[in-house]
Formats: structure tokens, C-alpha cells, sequence
């Protein structure tokens, strides 16, 4: 046998890490830093760009570092980061070696190259077809293919993930059903299986037709199969930051989720019904019936959104069952306020919860209507949105992971402990204002991706109102701010990763897998991994996240409606 | 074997739920989760585009 069987039980935490497991979780951390750091440093033009009153730079380059902002932050930094979450949810959580790791050493590769070949492509300068690449504007066929290559080590990678349930199953290293945390990774491999399959159905076509050998590509055709997999994997990323949000509420408050039975069947949702929201992107193209777009946004959507508010409030509930447990039991809020405000690991992950709920789930809802989306469709809204959901929702709850990674995974203590404290605080709330201003200037029509609200020198110019340009200015600020939270972030965890304060625990030694691994009594694991009998059984065990909860869908109402109101001055029917 | 493995007591007899069965078989999960959407989306939504008729 191999080396491939070592194991090592975390002494803080209690976890029990597969070396190559491990090995691979820190090299697809750092492949995920390194491409935020790209997106963030691109983030810069774009933002001071959009930014009318600075205008930075000239409109080729702005459509450049738009197209690499897109897929550095959307494609390689987040799905890098998911799988690291994958292999962390299998081989971690259920105590089981890694399946097949020669493969996922490849798969790893695979994903590296075709990062490399994909900017490669954007910055030679003739690819800059935005994230979306519709055809028929045609990108360099390197574009394509380091998509696609992207995409199958991904896929490797999954697969390497369900090789791990498996292992985990037939070695019995879990019993009954696995933790609620790893089931919420197996619904983002899933929606991760069908969002690559539906990438190569149309991105091979692509890449066939830009080196000459497909004639044509349908325009129509492109867009539909395209958002299977553009709009999938924004659910990859819900299902799982929906995921570390259960586990940070294990690591910092050992609390148990209200209903076991309840957040599965919520997940279930997740993975019946999220994906077929991608209909919303096509909501204003004639040619696809009314049926097909109502049915998959509105009755399927609603049910994936269910889903989500389900989660939104059992998360802050089981937090609230776990503080008054301690003896926080003052008032509606007590145990909110003495949460440890000051821990990264959970200011990240509360303000990832509030922003993706009360920012990208109203407005995505709102979106997600086929009359209302007239009002915002291709305007700068959409990306206001979507900011809040992989931006506020996402990326913080990652960040907030990776402090409690740092001492956990990589063995190093966490530099910079008081810059860490704020960073969240930086990043999340001025990501919330970026989100916000680039609503409030969508509302008033401003167009996405549109280099020039000016129109300087154009035949055909259009006054905005100065309300759009000074949120315009507003977002580049916060833009601003965001990008020097995200700097924080990078700044912390590469300087703890390599030169950090190393973590080192006397007759620290790694055990075979046939010995046996140690038993961890620690706290942390147990309660990321453990099952619980429901803990809200009778009465309101959690008050304060039921005024939360109402506190939201009283705002949710009020906004649907209000787009509704708005929409009627739309239309001129008098 | 050591504690952390499986225990005997912890093993019962009684039948386990259908809905429980579905949501500990993750390959069941991956099925319906690609088979939902790629009939409701995908292929629904082709057949509407290629039904269209081509302009003259
Ligand atoms: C660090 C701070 C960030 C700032 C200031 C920022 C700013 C912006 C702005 C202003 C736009 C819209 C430009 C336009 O449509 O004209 C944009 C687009 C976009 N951003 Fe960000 N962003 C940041 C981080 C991120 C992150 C972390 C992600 C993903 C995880 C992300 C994903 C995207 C995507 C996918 C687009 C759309 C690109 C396209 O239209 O093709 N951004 N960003
Ligand atoms: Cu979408």
C-alpha cells in the first residue's frame, strides 16, 4: 500500500484529516486566493470605470477586465474554493480517506490550466465576450477551450467526491445518515454535476464553431443552455455557503440545527427545484413561451426560494436555541447581541446570511417575476443583485471559513488578529452598500456593462438623472472600500499560510488508516458532524429570529409591491 | 475496530422512513437533481426554439 492511508486528528478542533485530502483542500485554497486577487485587482478599472465622474479607463480595456472580473471571481475563485469545501465535507467530516486522490490531483491540474488558458485567451485581448460569451460574438477559441477544460476537472473532482460517500459508506466510518453539513455539499456536487454537463453541451459546440468546424451557433439555442449552466452554478454556490453557514453555527456555538428532518428536506428542494430557475435570464426573449418561463421561475422558483428561507431562519434560530441555552436569555436579542461579534468566523458568516437574504433574495425574487423583470432586465440592478448573493452571500461566508481553516487545516495561527476582527466588517458592509448603489442606479434604468452613461460624442445621447450618477459614484466608493476589505482578506491569510506563527502540538504523529484513527472527544467536530433529535419541538424556542423573520417579510412584501406600483407608471396605460 | 466506528447499540431494528432512504442515497439524489431540470429546462425549452418557425 501506499503512503496514500495516513491520517491526522486535528488537537484543537477534533477533526480528522486524510493527508492527501488535506494536501489537496490547501493547494485548491491557495488556487482560489490567487484568483481573487486577480478578480480583485481587475475589480479596481471596472469599478473606478463605471464611476463616471473618474472614468478610468478607455472602453476596450474596460470590457477586458470586465470579461476577467467575471470569471477570475465567478468561475476559478469561487468553484476552487467549492472544492476544497467538497473534499473537506467528505473525506473531513466522515473520517474517510479520499477517494481516488491520483485523480483528483488531475482533476486539480486540469482546473489550473484551464484557468491559466482562459485569461490567457482575455488577455491577448480578442476574447472580451463578458463572462457570458453569447454567441454570435465570437471570443479566441482558447477561451473556450479553457473553459471546458476548467469544467472537466471539476467534474473530476465531483467525481472524486461521490468516490469519497462511497468509500465512507462501504468502510463504515459513519453510521445512519451523514451530517447535515456534508449533505448540504452532496446537493452543491449535484447541482455542480448537471451545471458542468449542461457547460460542455454548449460550450464544446462554442469552442467546435470558433475553429471553424460547427457553421452555426443559434443564438437563442446558446443563451438557453448556456444559463443551465451560468445560472446553476450561482445554486452550486447557495447550496454550499448554505452549507458553512450550518457549519459555522456548529464551530462557534455548537448549535444543533432546529430540525434535522426539516434543513434535509430544504436541501432536497435546493436540488429539485434551484436549477431551473435559470429561465430567469431569458424572461424578456421572445421565442420561449410564457409556460416555460412561468413554470420554471415562478412555481419552481418559489419552492427552491422555500428552501432558502427555511435555511435563513433555522440557521439563526439554532444560533438563538444555543445562546439562550448558555443563559443569554434577555429579551428578543440578547443572545444576537453577546453573539461574539468580534470572531471573523461568525461576523463573516451573519452578515453573509442577512445580505444574501434581505439583499440578493428580495431583489432576486422581485428579479425572478416575469412582469416586474422589465423593469430592471440588463441594467446595472442585476449586477446589484447578484453582488449581494455570491459577493455578501458567498465569498463572505468563504472568507469566514477560512479563518477558522487557517489554524485548522493549515496549522498556522492567524496573523493580524485585530485587522482580521474588521476585515469582515470592511469587505461585507461595503459590498452591501456596492449592492445597494448599483440597484438604486439600475431603478433608474442605468445600463450593465456600459462603458460610457455619458454617451459623449454619440448621435443618439440619453440624459440620466443626476440621482443615477451620484449612486453610480456611490458604488465606485464603496467599490473602493470592497476592494481594500478583499486586499485585508488576501493580505491575512497568505502572510498566516506561509509565514504564519506555526501550530505545532508535542507527540503530534499521523496514524495508518488500519490503526485506527483517534477518537475526538474536542467539541468542534462532534458538533459539525454529529445528528441531533430536532431541538424546537413545542413551543417558539426562538423568538427573536421569528421577529427577524417577520421584520423580512414585511420588507419583502412592501418592495414586491412596490415594484408592482412602479411597473404600472411604466406602462403608459392611462 | 475502535469506539468511533459503529456500536452495536446504536443499530436498531426499525424500518428506515422511505423519505429518509431517499435523502441517504445520494445517487438517487444526483438522478432526480439532473433528470429535473434537464426535462423542465433543457429539453422543454429546446423543443420551444426549435418549433419556432424559420423566417423566410
Ligand atoms: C471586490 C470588490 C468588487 C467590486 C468593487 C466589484 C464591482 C463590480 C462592478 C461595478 C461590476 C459591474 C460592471 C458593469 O456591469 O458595468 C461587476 C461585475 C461583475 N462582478 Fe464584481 N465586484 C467585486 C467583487 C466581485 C466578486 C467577489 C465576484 C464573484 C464572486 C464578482 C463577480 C462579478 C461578475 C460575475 C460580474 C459581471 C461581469 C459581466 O457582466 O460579465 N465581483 N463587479
Ligand atoms: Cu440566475
Amino acid at each position: 500500500m501506499s503512503v496514500n492511508r495516513m491520517f491526522r486528528t486535528c488537537p484543537s478542533s477534533g477533526l480528522v484529516f486524510h493527508e492527501p485530502a488535506e494536501k489537496l483542500m490547501r493547494w485548491n485554497a491557495v488556487a482560489a486566493a490567487v484568483s481573487l486577487l486577480i478578480g480583485g485587482l481587475l475589480a479596481i478599472g471596472v469599478v473606478l470605470t463605471r464611476w463616471q465622474a473618474v472614468h478610468l479607463l478607455p472602453a476596450d480595456r474596460f470590457y477586458q477586465f470586465l470579461t476577467a472580473h467575471g470569471l477570475n471571481m465567478l468561475v476559478f475563485w469561487i468553484i476552487f474554493f467549492e472544492i476544497a469545501v467538497l473534499y473537506f465535507a467528505s473525506s473531513t467530516l466522515l473520517k474517510a480517506r479520499l477517494a481516488t486522490p491520483g485523480m483528483a490531483w488531475a482533476g486539480f491540474w486540469l482546473m489550473v490550466l484551464g484557468a491559466l488558458v482562459n485569461n490567457y485567451s482575455v488577455f491577448r485581448g480578442d476574447s472580451s465576450v463578458m463572462f457570458t460569451s453569447y454567441a454570435p460574438m465570437g471570443a479566441h477559441p482558447t477561451f473556450y477551450l479553457g473553459l471546458i477544460l476548467f469544467a472537466v476537472g471539476a467534474l473530476i473532482a465531483c467525481f472524486v467526491f461521490f468516490g469519497t460517500l462511497m468509500v465512507a459508506k462501504a468502510e463504515r466510518t459513519y453510521h445512519g445518515s451523514v451530517p447535515l453539513v456534508t449533505f448540504g455539499a452532496i446537493t452543491a456536487a449535484i447541482i455542480a454535476v448537471f451545471t458542468i454537463a449542461s457547460g460542455a453541451i454548449i460550450l464544446i459546440p462554442t469552442f467546435l464553431w470558433s475553429v471553424g468546424l460547427v457553421e452555426h451557433i443559434d443564438s437563442l439555442m446558446y443563451k438557453t443552455v448556456w444559463w443551465a449552466f451560468g445560472h446553476s452554478s450561482q445554486q452550486i454556490n447557495v447550496a454550499a455557503h448554505v452549507a458553512v453557514w450550518y457549519a459555522v453555527a456548529a464551530i462557534v456555538f455548537g448549535a444543533k440545527p432546529l430540525s434535522e428532518k426539516v434543513s434535509r428536506g430544504a436541501f432536497l428542494l435546493y436540488i429539485l427545484f434551484l436549477q431551473l430557475a435559470s429561465a430567469h435570464h431569458l424572461l424578456t426573449d421572445p421565442g420561449l413561451t410564457s409556460h416555460w418561463k412561468i413554470f420554471n421561475t415562478s412555481y419552481a422558483m418559489y419552492l427552491a426560494v422555500l428552501a432558502s428561507m427555511v435555511h435563513g431562519l433555522t440557521v439563526p434560530g439554532a444560533i438563538e436555541v444555543a445562546q439562550r441555552a448558555k443563559g443569554y436569555t434577555h429579551g428578543l436579542f440578547e443572545w444576537l447581541r453577546k453573539a461574539p461579534w468580534g470572531n471573523p468566523v461568525f461576523s463573516s458568516m451573519f452578515m453573509s446570511l442577512i445580505g444574501f437574504g434581505f439583499l440578493g433574495g428580495i431583489s432576486g425574487v422581485m428579479m425572478g417575476t416575469e412582469q416586474l423583470n422589465l423593469i430592471i432586465h440588463n441594467t446595472i440592478y442585476v449586477p446589484g443583485h447578484f453582488h449581494a448573493t455570491v459577493v455578501v452571500g458567498t465569498t463572505l461566508a468563504f472568507m469566514g471559513l477560512t479563518y477558522f481553516l487557517i489554524p485548522v487545516l493549515f496549522r498556522r495561527e492567524v496573523a493580524f488578529p485585530t485587522l482580521a476582527k474588521w476585515q469582515p466588517y470592511v469587505f461585507g458592509l461595503a459590498m452591501m452598500g456596492v449592492s445597494l448603489f448599483l440597484m438604486g442606479a439600475g431603478t433608474l434604468g442605468v445600463p450593465r456593462r456600459h462603458w460610457d452613461i455619458g454617451f459623449a460624442g454619440n448621435a443618439f445621447g440619453y440624459e440620466f438623472p443626476g440621482a443615477a450618477w451620484l449612486m453610480m459614484a456611490l458604488a465606485g466608493i464603496a467599490g473602493l472600500v470592497a476592494i481594500v476589505g478583499g486586499g485585508m482578506y488576501l493580505l491575512i491569510t497568505v502572510w498566516s499560510v506561509f509565514l504564519g506563527k506555526k501550530i505545532t502540538t508535542p507527540g503530534f504523529q499521523h496514524v495508518r488508516a488500519r490503526d485506527g484513527i483517534a477518537p475526538s472527544p474536542q467539541p468542534v467536530a462532534a458538533a459539525i458532524a454529529a445528528h441531533h433529535p430536532s431541538a424546537g419541538a413545542g413551543g417558539l424556542v426562538a423568538p427573536g429570529t421569528f421577529a427577524l423573520a417577520m421584520v423580512f417579510l414585511v420588507s419583502f412584501v412592501l418592495y414586491y409591491f412596490i415594484n408592482w406600483k412602479y411597473l404600472s407608471t411604466v406602462w403608459p396605460l392611462k | 475496530m475502535n469506539a468511533e466506528r459503529i456500536k452495536d447499540d446504536e443499530l436498531s431494528d426499525e424500518p428506515v422512513p422511505v423519505m429518509q432512504q431517499l435523502l441517504d442515497n445520494p445517487f438517487l439524489l444526483l438522478f432526480l437533481g439532473i433528470a429535473m431540470p434537464t426535462v423542465l429546462y433543457i429539453v422543454w425549452g429546446v423543443m420551444e426554439i426549435v418549433s419556432l418557425p424559420i423566417a423566410k
